[in-house]
């Protein structure tokens, strides 16, 4: 009995040693520079307010680990990371539709996550007009995370960790709606990716190779009418002519807007990182993107008002088609996707 | 003038007097709380007091309806007086029938006058729906905020009519919106009758009649309408409760 109660002994001071341990791995630890925006060269100022919601390490380290924490599910399942895979650029890697709790299946394609200070809408659809709100559809929505609002805040509240956590963040234990999307925030507002081998090309730091330069030069003449620099994307809605999903039936942005004009266009997503957010387009259709390429180049455009101006990527040679994916790989940001401050904190 | 422009030059003289404007307030903080001036909603439903769940009334068309849930934003009350002051808040009150507490609004502050007119925003104004998360009477937590296409319920009528169609024949009004294809702000006036105005003005009872939700410009038939959750129909909704208030007392 006395040995048992030794091993138990020791069992626990090597649990509380353990965990000590995992508490200060400096992998994980979050610094006062850790949390500083700095607007990359060449890109716009921020569209979301940070003096409304300045980024304090506390405040980033409590959101992260929200991000990461299947607590806010109803199933205590389903994290926001589910779907939002880091080494995908937050989105689901090889997965056409989002899957939510008790393995539903969504009606959109889960989008990548980065530069999200600079977007004036959210959703394929743009119906969500604030960064701060957008966790909101996720957490609620029955076929996502299928929790509601005040039920998070009394679990979070119960919860042994949290309310410290919002105290060393915010002041108090109190857990509010505000504390709990404003931290979400901060750790979404400091996703920002601008250090591709395209970025450091610019700067003179890389060389391009022959197709990679021609791939840039088509792009540029052929793409970059919608997938504007260096952002590549103007946050418009455009419809590019895809072929309505008769099971989805997904109205697109007229489903916000109610006008027929708006029928299947979509926001026009950033390419940034875009080899690593496979399949492609608001439904996930496209395993690939030479499936995407084809699309264009074949140049069948379903629907009445779809935008003129993808028609200047019709008939796009095979060669060009691979040039300008050569391109596009190059807005792949390993320094985005390896960044420490958002890695998981719970994988130890 | 000059001693305002004096000042406005001065700094220092301006911290001086901001401190002594501080020290005023903290002193006279008791004696602005009397001037409040508290408003009162009385919820109707035609001639009866409206009752959650138990009471049973009838609209227009003649279809029997109960009352589950009322609720609605006011914000942006303006007080006008007959010597041309005026008196503004910017504050947002959220009424829920279910709660008492929240049918008395107390607006801080209002100077003694002859006020002739009350108006105020039903809805929440179109800034505030582009504001990101917010806390208090505008906190999402409250359940007048839609999640996938932003933007606050300005007002909920919920119930049961055996002419509804829908399961376990509920009617669900959630009417908002405050932009194109729906803008359902809302701003009422209503005079006030200034022979009945004693100075200064203590409290205004508003009666608001769920009925007229279902009346006029538009007669709602619960049998074709018995759900409305988005941009559909909402803008006729809102006329239907921009007549919602009157001025039932004022003391």
């Amino acid at each position: 009995m006395a040995r048992h109660l030794i091993v138990f002994f020791f069992l626990i001071i090597f649990t509380v040693l353990f965990a000590g341990f995992i508490q200060d791995n400096p992998y994980f630890e979050i610094h006062p520079e850790d949390v500083e925006l700095k607007i990359p060269k060449g890109f716009p100022e921020p569209l979301y307010d940070l003096k409304n919601n300045k980024i304090t390490v506390a405040g980033f380290t409590l959101g992260r680990k929200l991000f990461y924490d299947p607590i806010l599910s109803k199933d205590y399942f389903t994290s926001c990371a589910s779907c939002h895979q880091r080494f995908a650029a937050f989105a689901h890697i090889d997965h056409a539709l989002s899957h939510g709790m008790l393995g539903q299946i969504g009606k959109r394609n889960v989008p990548a996550l980065q530069n999200l200070i600079w977007k004036d809408a959210f959703m394929a659809d743009g119906g969500i007009n604030h960064l701060d709100l957008q966790p909101l559809a996720p957490l609620t929505s029955p076929i996502e995370m299928g929790e509601s609002l005040d039920t998070v805040l009394m679990k979070l509240q119960k919860d042994s960790i949290y309310p410290g956590l919002f105290k060393k963040a915010f002041g108090t234990t109190d857990i509010t709606s505000e504390r709990l999307l404003k931290s979400l925030s901060q750790f979404l507002a400091l996703m920002v990716s601008s250090n591709s081998r395209f970025d450091k090309y610019l700067e003179g730091k890389e060389t391009f190779s022959d197709q990679e330069t021609r791939g840039l030069n088509l792009f540029r003449t052929k793409c970059e009418n919608c997938h504007k620099e260096p952002l590549f994307t103007d946050n418009s809605y455009r419809n590019i002519g895809l072929k309505p999903d008769s099971a989805l039936k997904d109205s697109g942005r007229a489903a916000i807007t109610g006008k027929a004009e708006d029928y299947m266009r979509f926001k026009v997503p950033s390419l940034r990182n875009v080899e690593r957010t496979y399949p492609y387009m608001h439904d996930g259709r496209f395993r690939n993107l030479n499936e995407v390429m084809k699309h264009y180049a074949e140049g069948k455009f379903y629907t009445d008002n779809f935008d003129q101006s993808i028609q200047r990527a019709v008939g796009l040679t095979e060669q060009e088609q691979s040039d300008l994916i050569a391109f596009l790989k190059t807005l792949t940001d390993n320094t985005f996707l390896m960044d420490r401050r958002f890695a998981d904190p719970s994988m130890r | 003038m000059k001693s305002v422009f004096l000042i406005r030059s001065c700094k220092r003289t301006r911290q001086y007097f901001s401190a002594l404007v501080l020290l005023f307030c903290c002193f006279s903080a008791p004696i602005k709380a009397q001037s409040a001036l508290e408003i009162v909603l009385q919820h109707f439903a035609g001639n009866q007091a409206l009752r959650l769940d138990s009471g049973s009334y009838t609209n227009e068309l003649g279809q029997h309806f109960t009352v589950t849930k009322f609720k609605y934003y006011l914000s942006n009350f303006h007080l006008k007086s007959v010597d041309g002051k005026e008196y503004n808040s910017k504050e947002v009150f959220l009424i829920n029938e279910e709660e008492a507490s929240t049918k008395k609004i107390f607006l801080p502050d209002v100077p003694a006058g002859n006020y002739s007119s009350l108006s105020f925003t039903l809805g929440v104004d179109s800034i505030l729906n582009c504001s990101g998360i917010q806390s208090g009477a505008l906190d999402p937590v409250n359940g007048m905020f839609w999640t996938w296409n932003t933007g606050y319920i300005f007002l909920k009528l919920e119930g049961k009519s055996p002419a509804s169609k829908s399961p376990a024949n509920m009617y669900e009004f959630h009417v908002g919106g405050y932009k194109s294809p729906a803008n359902c702000i809302r701003r009422i006036t209503l005079p006030l009758d200034q022979k009945s105005v004693k100075e200064p003005l203590r409290q205004i009872v508003l009666r608001a009649d769920v009925l007229e939700l279902f009346k006029s410009p538009e007669k709602v038939d619960l049998s074709v309408l018995s759900s409305v959750t988005d941009f559909h129909n909402a803008e006729m909704m809102a006329d239907n409760y921009s007549d919602m208030f009157s001025v039932l007392e004022i003391h």
